[in-house]
């Protein structure tokens, strides 16, 4: 009987059919066209065929899962349904490892599987900062050290895109704005599984030799690159439709499934995020996409998209790039605005000051974002009359910025403020945004661009604002959340510990990074000038402790859920906001009764208390 | 609401701290800062740098100062289960901030639309530069490929090196240019950078200062030894200079006549693939 189960779509076929996929693509590819390729002959490199192996193997894939059933029976004329495990699914944990279209479910599918293809990204970083301990190469030949950096740098961009939409937007947005699911629960799966099999695609390219590009991946380098380069193609192009999907399903809920009386004035803060983020998503992730298709053709059919001798341009590309490259780094960033400003009045206890400020500032950036990416071309020769112009929509981005720090700091002001570890996350969010945020300044400056364009200052300014921005807030929705999600409670000691160790060594890692990119180190550099020794070694051991302080929360982590299991109560912070009215476990359909909701969602500090919103079925 | 008046005392403190914070920046840190005084770019730039950190710095210390006060005076006391007042905002609080950052933001940017004009800042300019510096300039091009930089002078006959000197005292133009990927050229003591471009002729505008060597990096990924990409260029007194021209004309003159004709771009044969 037991073994029975393990027929039919689950992850096994799933595997199963994408390993018959991708040999069926290869076998195709090399049936096509290998003789018409005059490169194929010298090199052996057939970008066709494992162009159509990853096409095929993630339709087998999806195949596997299940997620062709339900279109092929609406299309043999069966009536549409609700899928059972929508309601109640009879798998057990058995639904967290196959396709559920429960928005818990695939909130925590996204938490686990995300995480893991971060921390193979975070392992890149370590390997590259070992590498760097000495300025001649010691470890890695050039080759694999850029394969380091372009792993590194596409994994961590491309997994954390959906780092916050996916695990925590798919499992709270329905809880915060009183609904019983996603609008297109199906969809939300769809997402999941494509951004997991991408990342098994990027992985795979160290089978194909790597390639050259770093995360950018630049023409005409990326047509030059040998078969590696595919898998990135075909891993960011599958992120940029799962991104597209993701954020569509997300609007979509927010405008269309908001329970009575959550007006757009009345929306939880991080919601705003979600939106603002998502529309990003929508107008920059097709871009990604199309740009990546004619990447793929300029490899196999021979275009000449992005080769200027053949009627392209380099220029295109890059400008094509940025146009999502720079949107891209904000729908990284706006989800952590959200964060720390939804979190800051629980820990305060006090409303969210200047929420208006707070929404306008988030989709002021949003809006700005569109009109800045050529700063990252200052430099390149193209456009040089409009770089006043870009100079002055990318200062103008920090206006809006600056309205989330003023909110934060409205809101603690005279509050009762609690250091719990989510909060102190917050508050390294701050401090570490606040670096990144006026390190821009630099970068955004043409004069000064000029220096630290390319350099470790623009990477150290990045860092900052990913890492210190979007990981820090990342933590602190774990720690926030996940007692919420699992049911179980984090050690908070260990928690403190974690937090302090990673805030100091994060520091300790980037900040002497931007006098390495100031004294003149470029980006991407296997080797650099030994005077620079001392600050790059320094950067790489504390990296190291960075990279430790993330093994205390993994340990956390597994001893929590795993040994101690320490039940968390329904609402561990005092939180008024609607997702804690729920009980722990959040009960399959999330509300017994949709809420009415009468009030803002942070009605700290007002008498008489008004009624928080509090479902059938809420404890107390 | 009794109490101390906590908005007096940030205020006071920040106050302080702008006035220990300011005069470090300007005169301690400013000069430290980069590129240096290579050419009247790199200086440029250095006031530059000077500028915007002094700029930020008192909005840096005023975070600092709330957050450090408010972290402090507001913390809860013992289990205390109070909540702090529903304060939801302050309309002139919300003015003011907006008020006093878009005046910095603005003026930033004109600032840095001033500095820029006025010669280039050492930035890659594209074919049609805008901001020329006056004065007549010595052409010198910047040949860039996997994986090194060639340079030659239109002026001596085309000749092709493999180092890079320069004039002192001199203004430079440098045509910047690429015959496979996307590099860029940073002489980094020159405060220059441009990418170097695929049938691109990237303008860039340099005034030399006294001699010295300055380094040049490859400063955009561009393959495989992208990372060694480097090289020490000098600057050197006008009739150095004329010696050293001399000699690279003499010494490269068995393959003048193999050599491409002078030209802002070169197209080489169509690419083929490398692994």
């Amino acid at each position: 009987m037991r073994l029975r189960r393990l027929l039919g779509f689950n992850l096994l076929l799933a595997v199963v059919l994408a390993a018959a996929g991708y040999y069926l693509g290869w076998w195709l590819g090399h049936q096509v066209n290998a003789k018409s390729l005059d490169y194929f002959g010298d090199t052996g490199q057939n970008d066709v065929a494992l162009f159509l192996a990853y096409l095929l193997g993630v339709a087998g894939f999806l195949a596997g899962l299940g997620f062709f059933n339900y279109p092929f029976s609406r299309i043999a004329g069966r009536p549409a349904t609700v899928d059972h495990d929508e309601t109640v699914d009879p798998r057990g944990w058995t639904r967290y490892i196959g396709y559920s279209t429960d928005h818990k479910v695939v909130g925590l599918q996204y938490l686990i599987g995300i995480g893991f293809f971060v921390f193979f990204g975070a392992v890149n970083a370590m390997l590259i900062r070992f590498e760097l301990l000495r300025p001649q190469p010691n470890v890695f030949g050039s080759g694999q050290y850029l394969t380091l950096v372009g792993l590194h740098g596409t994994m961590m961009m491309g997994m954390m895109t959906s780092g916050i939409l996916g695990p925590f937007g798919s499992y709270f947005l329905p809880l915060m704005i009183g609904a019983r699911r996603l609008a297109f629960p199906r969809v939300e799966a769809f997402t999941f599984w494509l951004l997991m099999a991408g990342g098994l695609i990027l992985s795979s390219t160290v089978f194909y030799g790597g390639f050259p590009t770093g995360w950018t991946g630049y023409a005409p380098l990326n047509d030059q690159a040998n078969m590696g380069m595919d898998a990135y193609i075909a891993f960011f192009a599958l992120v940029g439709i799962s991104m597209t999907l993701l954020a569509f399903n997300m609007l979509a809920t927010v405008f269309m499934m908001r329970a009575p009386g959550l007006t757009w004035g009345r929306l939880p803060i991080f919601v705003w995020s979600i939106v603002a983020t998502a529309g990003l998503n929508v107008l920059a992730a097709p871009v990604l996409i199309t740009t990546l298709v004619m990447v793929a053709l300029d490899r196999t059919a021979q275009t000449g998209f992005y080769l200027s001798t053949q009627g392209g341009s380099q220029f295109l590309y890059e400008n094509l790039f940025w146009f999502f490259g720079h949107p891209e780094v904000y729908i990284l960033a706006i989800p952590g605005f959200g964060i720390v400003l939804e979190l800051l009045p629980v820990f305060s206890r006090k409303p969210l000051w200047g929420y208006r400020l707070a929404v306008a500032g988030m989709l002021g950036v949003a809006l700005l974002s569109f009109f800045v990416w050529q700063h990252h071309l200052f430099v390149s020769g193209m456009n040089a009359d409009l770089r006043p112009f870009y100079m002055l929509s990318t200062e103008l981005i920090s206006i809006p910025t600056g309205f989330i720090f003023v909110c934060a700091m409205g809101t603690i002001w005279r509050g009762r403020l609690r250091y719990d570890v989510p909060m102190l996350f917050c508050l390294g969010w701050i401090f570490n945004f606040l670096i990144g945020g006026l390190s821009g300044v630099f970068l955004s400056d043409v004069p000064s661009d000029v220096t630290t364009h390319g350099s470790f200052f623009s990477l150290a300014h990045f860092h900052y604002t990913v890492v210190g921005g979007l990981i820090f807030t990342f933590f602190a929705a774990v720690y926030y959340w996940l007692p919420k999600m699992t049911g179980v409670e984090l050690n908070q000691r260990l928690g403190k510990i974690h937090f302090w160790i990673m805030f100091v060594a994060f520091n300790s890692t980037f900040a002497p990074l931007f006098a390495v990119g100031f004294l003149g180190q470029p980006r991407r550099v296997v080797t650099y000038p030994g005077n620079l020794q001392f600050l790059n070694d320094w950067a790489s051991v504390s990296a190291f402790v960075l990279g430790l302080s993330i093994l205390i929360f993994l340990t956390n982590l597994v001893w929590s859920l795993a040994f101690k299991r320490s039940p968390a109560a329904a609402n561990p912070w005092g939180s008024k906001s609607l997702e804690f009215q729920v009980p722990t476990p959040v009960p399959v359909y999330d509300f017994e009764r949709i809420p009415v909701i009468d009030s803002d969602p942070y009605p700290y500090g007002v008498e008489p208390a008004p009624r928080v919103p509090a479902p059938a079925g809420a404890p107390g | 609401m009794s109490g101390p008046n906590h908005i007096r005392r940030v205020a006071i403190l920040t106050l302080v701290a702008t006035l220990i914070a300011l005069p470090l920046v300007i005169w301690v840190l400013g000069p430290a800062l980069p590129p240096g005084s290579g050419s009247d770019q790199a200086a440029g730039q250095v006031t530059d740098n000077t500028v915007l950190t002094a700029l930020v710095t008192p909005f840096v210390c005023f975070i600092l100062v709330f957050f450090g006060y408010a972290l402090v005076v507001f913390r809860r006391r013992g289990a205390d289960d109070e909540e702090g007042e529903a304060i939801r905002g302050d309309p002139r609080a919300q003015t003011l901030w907006i008020v006093l950052t878009s005046a910095l933001v603005i003026f930033m940017a004109g600032y840095g639309t001033y500095a820029l004009l006025q010669n280039g800042s050492g930035g890659g300019q594209g074919p049609d530069p805008i901001a020329v510096p006056r004065g007549a300039s010595l052409p010198v091009q910047v040949i860039a490929q996997q994986w090194q930089f060639t340079y030659r002078y239109p002026t001596y006959g085309g000749v092709e090196t493999m180092h890079l000197v320069l004039p002192a005292d001199r203004q430079i133009e440098l045509h910047v240019t690429s015959l496979d990927a996307v590099h860029s050229f940073w002489a980094y003591g020159l405060g220059v950078k441009a990418d170097a471009t695929l049938g691109t002729d990237n303008v860039v505008y340099v005034n030399t200062r006294s001699p010295r060597s300055f380094d040049i990096h490859c400063a955009e990924l561009c393959g495989l030894y992208h990372g060694y990409m480097f090289d020490t260029g000098k600057v050197v007194g006008g009739t150095e200079f004329d010696a050293w021209i001399q000699q690279q004309q003499q010494l490269y003159q068995p393959i003048a006549q193999y050599m491409p004709p002078y030209s802002t771009t070169y197209s080489p044969d169509p690419q083929r693939r490398a692994g």
